[in-house]
């Protein structure tokens, strides 16, 4: 059974993009990120990568067979989900978290609200969300890079909430460490130049668009360089943005289709929101990164966005 | 009008009609309350107490009670009940009194009582609108017992108090109120999965 069921503003013409050729690329745009993490936080990251990517197919046929619907393990989507969930947790968690974390995402963020396409929040961040809330123990331990041991230490957005130190040099890091991956974090977040390649195939592809991206960054950017802790104007922009899951969360999370608005204007907005979101979080939260928490706040207002921006019609004349 | 069957009556509150599941009253208690199920038994009794008596005190009243300020004399009575229920379990369950705070002499508030106060007990006779307070205030528990047994397993890793599994790490969220939430999701999901089904 074809399903006929398609949220989108007119005109309602297809292109030859199909959900699984979308989702599977989107999925190979991410790889690099991931063989980074393995190399830089060791092999256990690899093993948390594919629990979590087969637990997610394993559970999308299971409540698919279920609910009698039509089983789509193979378009990519639940493996995708799968693959965001690792890639935003620590590479120190026990084997069942990510399992568990799948679980949640699939059959409760996922198929309980109807399946691909009906999700109000993104699975992987919901999914990401629940794992906070329930073990904050185990999701906040981070192991260095490198380390054979898997010495732990707190995230450099951590010691900065906590006033441990003010700039991340003094932990001996630089932007090139930033850059390229080399300190404490998720699996997937850290290494930003193998992300930022995989955004710009998937941008080169138009496969995801500008939009949300640069409203986001651009307004966590400018609100950090202005109202920094050391006084105004004297924010560090490349921290704000290569530190924590931003990247990740920019260009492979926010530009999610299902849970982002349809229009252009919408996305701006949904960007802005992110940034500003994600901006209050960090600075006065209780939690030291607030990409995720802010992503899925903006998506419980994307269907109101777009109830917000109409398009006009082809054809139609300006009522006034 | 149809007579009503005494049986059917108490039943109706317990399942076809439950407040919490199917009327959806009550959730304020039914979510805040049912972090254990020590909390939600206490919390049940008590409610299922003040709906017996003020359903069978404003229906023995029906007649006498004034159309035009019946909300004030309902909550008269509603208030007498809940108040002797506080002093009741402070004196005589002092933990559980605790436990619930301010949950209890909040009862007065509670929409499930005033819900049947003027749905069910100011039109009925006296015999069907006990059996009807008793039957909701009974699903009322039910409901929270089912929430709290789901919450405090999850949750804790406790049942009552005992300890269930040792090496279990409990899921905190299912303690929080977003757990609350979500576990009431879940079930009424799942309850209306099988009424769609039959």
């Amino acid at each position: 059974m074809k399903d006929n069921f398609f949220v989108s503003f007119s005109p309602h013409i297809l292109g030859k993009k199909s959900t699984p050729k979308l989702m599977w690329r989107v999925f190979f745009s991410l790889i690099p990120a991931g063989l980074l993490g393995v190399i830089i936080f060791g092999l256990k990251a690899l093993w948390i990568i594919l629990l979590s990517i087969i637990t997610a197919i394993l559970t999308e046929g299971l409540i698919q067979g279920l609910a009698k619907r039509r089983i789509t393990i193979l378009d990519g989507s639940a493996a995708l989900t799968g693959l965001l969930l690792a890639y935003n947790l620590p590479s120190t968690v026990p084997f069942w978290i990510p399992v568990i974390g799948s679980f949640f995402a699939i059959a409760i963020a996922k198929q309980a609200f109807g399946g691909l396409g009906r999700n109000i929040f993104n699975p992987a961040l919901a999914a990401r969300a629940f794992l906070m809330a329930c073990w904050p123990f185990y999701m906040t331990r981070f192991s260095l890079p490198f380390s054979v041991d898997a010495k732990t230490q707190a995230t450099v957005l951590t010691l900065i909430k906590d006033g441990k130190i003010s700039h991340f040099s003094e932990i001996s890091l630089n932007y090139l460490d930033l850059f390229l991956g080399f300190r404490g974090g998720c699996i997937g977040e850290v290494a930003v130049l193998a992300l930022l390649l995989g955004a710009i195939y998937l941008l080169y592809q138009r496969i995801i668009l500008l939009h949300i991206p640069l409203s986001f960054m651009g307004s966590l950017a400018t609100l950090s360089w202005i109202f920094d802790k050391q006084g105004f104007f004297k924010g560090d922009i490349l921290f704000s943005l290569f530190s924590g899951g931003l990247i990740l969360g920019v260009f492979f999370m926010a530009t999610d289709y299902v849970t982002s608005p349809l229009t252009k204007k919408g996305k701006i907005i949904f960007g802005l929101g992110c940034g500003v979101l994600t901006f209050v979080i960090r600075r006065f939260g209780g939690y030291p990164e607030g990409v995720s928490y802010s992503i899925l706040i903006m998506n419980a207002f994307s269907s109101l966005i777009d109830k917000l921006i109409r398009v006009k019609r082809y054809g139609e004349k300006k009522t006034t | 009008m149809e007579r009503k069957r005494p049986l059917k009556e108490f039943l109706k509150g317990l399942f076809r009609e439950n407040p919490v599941f199917v009327i959806i009253l009550g959730l304020c208690p039914a979510l805040a309350v049912s972090t254990s199920v020590e909390n939600a038994l206490g919390m049940g009794v008590a409610v299922t107490f003040v709906l017996l008596f003020s359903n069978l005190i404003i229906s023995s009243l029906r007649r006498v009670i004034p159309e035009k300020i019946r909300i004030p004399c309902f909550i008269v009575v509603i208030a007498s009940f809940v108040t002797i229920t506080d002093l009741l379990m402070k004196g005589f369950f002092p933990l559980v009194s605790r436990g619930l705070g301010i949950f209890v002499p909040l009862i007065v508030v509670n929409c499930i009582i005033m819900g049947r106060a003027e749905a069910y007990a100011s039109k009925n006779p006296i015999f069907l609108s006990v059996l009807d307070g008793l039957g909701m205030g009974l699903g009322f528990t039910l409901a929270l017992v089912v929430i709290s047994m789901v919450r405090e397993v999850l949750g804790a890793g406790t049942f009552l108090g005992f300890l269930l599994a040792k090496g279990f790490r409990p899921l905190t969220v299912m303690i929080l109120p977003s757990g609350a939430l979500l576990t009431l999701g879940l079930l009424m999901g799942g309850i209306n999965l099988i009424k769609k089904k039959r």
